[in-house]
C-alpha cells in the first residue's frame, strides 16, 4: 500500500479512533497521541493489512488495547487522570453543550461507567457499528456485547432520570 | 400511534434489542419539536449522541516518519555505492600526482628558486660594498709602517 493509498484508507475511519481514544483517556491530547500511535503502528503493519478482514475494527481494536494499556499503566504508577484541558476540549462541541446543559450530563455519566461498557456504548450509540462489529473490536461475544450495552444504556439512562426529576447538574 | 411505537423502541433500546435502523429512527424523533413530556429525560441522550459523533481528528495523518526513514534507506546506499566506487576508482588514479598537482609543484620549485637567486643577489651586492672595508685596513697599514 502506497502512502497515498493508506491515508485515504484510514480518512473514513480515524475520526472514530480518535473519538474512541478520547472516550478512554478524555484528554483531548492524550486521545490524539493515542490516535497518532495506532496509526503509525498501522503504517508500520501496512504491508499484511490485506489480511484482515476489515481494516477498521482492526484498528478500532487497536487503539481500545492501546488505551487501555495507557489507562492501567497510569494506575500502576498511580498518576491520576489529571483533566486539565478539560474546560477548553473542543471548544465548538463544548459551546453546543453549554447551550443545552444537560446534554453534557451525559458525558459526564459516561465518564462514571466501566470501560467495557463505555466503549461498547460508545460504539454502538456514537458510531453505530452492528453488533457483530462491536464483537469483532471488543474481542467479545456477541451476547456479551449485547448485556453490556444495555446495562451503559440503563445506567445512562437512570442517571438522567435522577437529574431530570431533581432540575439540577 | 407513534408514540406507542417509540415508547416500544425505548423499551427495547435499553434492553439491546434494537437494530441500527430502528435506533436511527429513535434519534429522529428525539431531535424533532414534539417529544412527549414523559420521554423528556431522553433528549439529552440522544443530543449528546448525535454532537458526539461530530468530533473530529485534527492532526495529519503521521506516514511522515516511514517515508523519511525510505529516504534514509535509499541515501544510505547511495553513500555505500559512492564510498565503494570512490575506493575502486582511487586505486587507480591515486598511483601518481595527478597533471595539477605536478604543475603546481613545479610552480613552486620555481618560486624558491627565485626567492634563492634573490637572497644571493642581495648578499653578493653586500660583499661587494665589504670590500670597501679592506681600504681601512690598507690606510691603517700605511700609519703604521709610516711611524
Amino acid at each position: 500500500m502506497k502512502q497515498t493509498e493508506f491515508v485515504n484508507a484510514v480518512l473514513p475511519f480515524q475520526d472514530k479512533l480518535y473519538r474512541m481514544a478520547k472516550r478512554l483517556l478524555v484528554s483531548k491530547e492524550e486521545a490524539e497521541d493515542a490516535t497518532q500511535e495506532v496509526l503509525l503502528k498501522l503504517w508500520s503493519k501496512n504491508d499484511n493489512l490485506e489480511k484482515y478482514k476489515s481494516v477498521e475494527a482492526f484498528a478500532m481494536t487497536m487503539v481500545k488495547n492501546f488505551c487501555l494499556d495507557r489507562l492501567k499503566s497510569k494506575q500502576a504508577s498511580n498518576l491520576k487522570l489529571v483533566h486539565s484541558n478539560y474546560a477548553d476540549e473542543s471548544r465548538s462541541l463544548q459551546a453546543k453543550l453549554e447551550a443545552q446543559d444537560s446534554v453534557s450530563w451525559v458525558e459526564r455519566i459516561m465518564e462514571e461507567l466501566p470501560e467495557q461498557q463505555k466503549m461498547v456504548l460508545q460504539l454502538r450509540d456514537i458510531e453505530q457499528y452492528d453488533y457483530d462489529e462491536i464483537a469483532e473490536i471488543m474481542e467479545m461475544k456477541p451476547t456479551a456485547v449485547r448485556v453490556a450495552l444495555s446495562r451503559a444504556r440503563k445506567t445512562v439512562r437512570e442517571e438522567l432520570t435522577k437529574k431530570h426529576s431533581y432540575g439540577v447538574g | 400511534m407513534e408514540l406507542v411505537r417509540i415508547e416500544s423502541l425505548l423499551e427495547k433500546y435499553l434492553e439491546a434489542q434494537t437494530s441500527v435502523a430502528e435506533e436511527k429512527e429513535l434519534r429522529a424523533y428525539f431531535s424533532g419539536e414534539n417529544v412527549a413530556e414523559h420521554l423528556e429525560e431522553y433528549r439529552p441522550l440522544f443530543a449528546y449522541f448525535m454532537a458526539a459523533q461530530k468530533e473530529s481528528y485534527q492532526s495529519p495523518v503521521p506516514v511522515k516518519r516511514k517515508t523519511t526513514s525510505l529516504i534514509y534507506r535509499w541515501v544510505s546506499v547511495a553513500a555505500v555505492v559512492a564510498i565503494s566506487l570512490s575506493a575502486y576508482m582511487g586505486g587507480s588514479i591515486m598511483v601518481g600526482p595527478s597533471d595539477a598537482e605536478i604543475k603546481e609543484a613545479e610552480m613552486a620549485q620555481a618560486e624558491a628558486l627565485r626567492a634563492f637567486d634573490l637572497i644571493a643577489q642581495n648578499m653578493d651586492r653586500g660583499i661587494d660594498k665589504m670590500a670597501y672595508l679592506s681600504e681601512f685596513e690598507e690606510a691603517k697599514q700605511k700609519v703604521y709602517n709610516d711611524n
